[in-house]
């Protein structure tokens, strides 16, 4: 029983990481219909922007991790929406998806050659200790994780709902001519979507590169994962994708252990058949109707 | 026809500072993991003979030829390795450098076999040399005899009544837990859990969970370098008490820099580091760093010394000629006295099987230990 106990908050703790990266899959597609198969790489490249202001600048910690998040913001969120999201998604969005693939091959290149092939120690926000609970030992770094990243989560669904700017986003989301009739200018809105995306990558970065450490090849994993998450929870819906990403997150902690590690990266795709079977729209997705 | 001529005049006129050129230098490429999982092993290896190769040719190279060593990423895929191998055979190699990971190995090392082409690895695998391959030399211990040292030091030294073993499922891994438990069982301890990882692993959570349920008395940890700092950092995060035991791959510099404060007090058998109460092997190490502003692990020693038992093994043979080199080596001694560059007195057998010195260390606030030498195994 505690090991059990122990595989489901560490892989809440992963989980909700998932779902950060879920939601801004989520994000994207609602505002833009954009795709981002780059999104693993947009995880994992704000850590070695932290690693740089830290080793070649001498910054510390903290004010690394706030120049992480500007530079994400900035480069991960305007100048992917300027330079690679807008040019292509006239052309329709398979010439965008096959870009966001170019694109994640060139982050993790660029990461390779640049900085390092190496994995590189990176800080944790909270240092680990550990709490007995009901017979198991947990790490406060599984709790402090879970929290940080449901808390972020929990805060733009705040933003969403509750401001007039995330109620102008929403709705963009549902239908931009209408918003544009009604006074809402939607390009700054995808713009902000865009950063929220940054952000959310990047909060995401710092939190599971303590653990996998920071390596040029992280994102092949957390891509993955984070769309399979995105879809299993409903591509079009915020509260959906975090759900979707706790559950993988959980899953592929005790398929690899109950079932067979070898197996492990296998069972979420089995969930992804099985969800897009018998419940395409997702867990909490709504069903869209397209007119053509 | 006066036009003709005057080309073949101006084209053997170009050609000849590059047929003078190649005289003057003599192939040795190296094969590394210069990227993916095995990254760290093949940096430290590359770096180790870059060190070697610059020593050697300010000294005006060997025989009077100075080293030409290009180096080639493997990827860390074997496939790639293969491929790599194959066109430096075409471009005539003198000896081949490498690659580090067992899985690269064992596939491309046939092809050096069938070139007649002396292949110098950093491969531990205990099937490597078990092949009847005349071409093939290692620069660290097999599985076969790291693995008889590890078991030793279980019983006697952490005195485990039981194990669990955590290993990494490629040929490095596999080669090693199956020496291992088969040690173990010869010395009556039961194996109570038997984890097998993946190569890249990111997340050490569910084998740590496994481990830690078996109650094993010490837990042997026997995977490459990132993933070794990834479990030993799980390990950390969940409590694990049970004494961590490993080779070398887990007392690693890197493991400890890549680890942090999860990887005080592991203990293990350590073929090579410089660490080691050798002066020779300290020497090296704080020339390492100086020339490449890391501390080297046993991998960069590996790569330092191939080169010179290259060197050492040529001019004892007097021509560069790759048949004579592979059978001079079987049975040779090295010793620091004769060429300092070897660092360790080290002896090859028949298989290829390197002997020499090695250690039992333990992590102490962020270092690496050494608190006993081992004797030759005596091959």
């Amino acid at each position: 029983m505690s090991g059990f106990i122990q595989l489901v908050v560490s892989g809440l703790a992963t989980g909700a990481i998932y779902a950060l990266v879920a939601v801004g899959f989520a994000l994207l597609w609602q505002t833009s219909q954009t795709i981002n198969f780059a999104q693993g790489e947009f995880v994992m490249v704000p850590a070695f922007f932290v690693l740089v202001a830290m080793k070649v600048w001498g910054l510390g910690y903290l004010p690394s991790i706030a120049i992480g998040l500007v530079v994400s913001a900035l480069l991960l969120g305007a100048a992917f929406k300027g330079l690679v999201v807008e040019p292509m998604l006239r052309h329709g969005v398979l010439p965008l998806v096959i870009s966001t693939v170019a694109l994640a091959i060139l982050m993790k290149e660029s990461v390779k050659d640049f900085y390092s092939s190496q994995a590189q120690q990176f800080p944790p926000i909270v240092e680990g200790t550990d709490i007995e609970f009901l017979g198991a030992v947990v790490s406060t770094q599984s709790i402090a994780i879970f929290f940080v990243a449901l808390g972020a989560v929990a805060l733009l669904n705040w933003f969403l709902s509750s401001t007039l700017t995330g109620r102008a986003m929403q709705a963009t989301a549902q239908n931009r001519a209408v918003a544009r009739i009604l006074g809402v200018d939607v390009d700054r809105m995808i713009l902000y979507t865009f950063l929220i995306n940054g952000l959310l990558t990047a909060l995401a970065s710092f939190l599971i590169s303590p653990i996998y450490l920071a390596k040029f090849t992280n994102g092949e994993t957390l891509g993955l994962a984070a769309f399979v998450a995105a879809i299993v929870g409903g591509f079009n819906h915020v509260r959906g994708a975090v759900l979707g990403g706790l559950i993988l997150g959980v899953l592929d902690n005790l398929a690899a252990s109950y079932v067979s590690a070898q197996y492990r990266a296998a069972v979420p795709l089995i969930v992804l058949v099985v969800v897009i079977l018998f419940r395409p729209q997702g867990l909490l997705g709504r069903v869209e109707e397209r007119s053509v | 026809m006066k036009y003709l001529m005057k080309s073949f005049f101006v084209a053997a006129m170009a050609m000849a500072p590059v047929a003078a050129g190649a005289q003057s230098t003599i192939y040795i490429p190296n094969l590394a993991e210069l990227s993916g999982a095995g990254a760290v092993s093949g940096t430290n290896w590359r770096d180790g003979i870059i060190l070697a190769v610059e020593e050697i040719n300010a000294k005006g190279g060997i025989l009077g030829r100075k080293l030409d060593v290009p180096h080639v990423d493997t990827q860390s895929e074997a496939s790639i390795a293969r491929a790599q191998i194959q066109r430096m055979i075409d471009n005539k190699a003198y000896v081949v450098l490498g690659p580090v990971f067992s899985g690269s190995v064992l596939p491309s090392m046939e092809l050096t076999k069938q070139a007649e082409i002396p292949q110098i690895m950093g491969g531990e695998a205990a099937a490597i040399t078990q092949r009847g391959n005349p071409y093939i030399f290692r620069t660290a211990f097999g599985q076969q005899v790291s693995m008889p040292k590890i078991a030793n030091y279980m019983r006697d030294g952490v005195k485990a009544k039981s194990v669990a073993v955590v290993w990494v499922n490629n040929d490095f891994g596999k080669g090693g837990r199956d020496a291992f438990t088969a040690e173990m069982r010869k010395r009556n301890i039961p194996v109570v859990a038997d984890v097998s990882t993946e190569s890249g692993q990111v997340d050490f959570a569910s084998d740590v969970v496994k481990v830690k349920n078996a109650n094993a008395d010490a837990i042997f940890v026997y995977t490459n370098e990132e993933e070794s700092a990834r479990f030993l950092r799980e390990a950390r995060k969940q409590g694990i008490r049970a004494p961590l035991i490993g080779e070398t791959t887990l007392l690693g510099q890197k493991v400890i820099e890549l680890a942090g404060e999860a990887a005080n007090g592991v203990k293990g058998h350590v073929g090579l580091t410089a660490d080691a109460p050798v002066p020779a092997l300290q020497e090296f190490g704080e020339k390492f760093k100086k020339r490449f502003g890391y501390a080297n692990d046993h991998n960069g020693i590996k790569g330092y010394t191939a080169v010179y038992v290259i060197k050492h093994v040529t001019e004892k043979i007097g021509k560069f000629d790759s048949k004579a080199f592979a059978a001079a080596l079987h049975g040779m001694t090295i010793k620091p006295s004769d060429e300092p560059g070897i660092l360790m007195e080290a002896t090859w057998d028949k298989n290829g099987d390197i002997d020499r010195q090695s250690f039992l260390g333990e992590v102490v606030a962020g270092k690496q230990k050494i608190v006993e030498i081992l004797p030759k195994a005596g091959l």
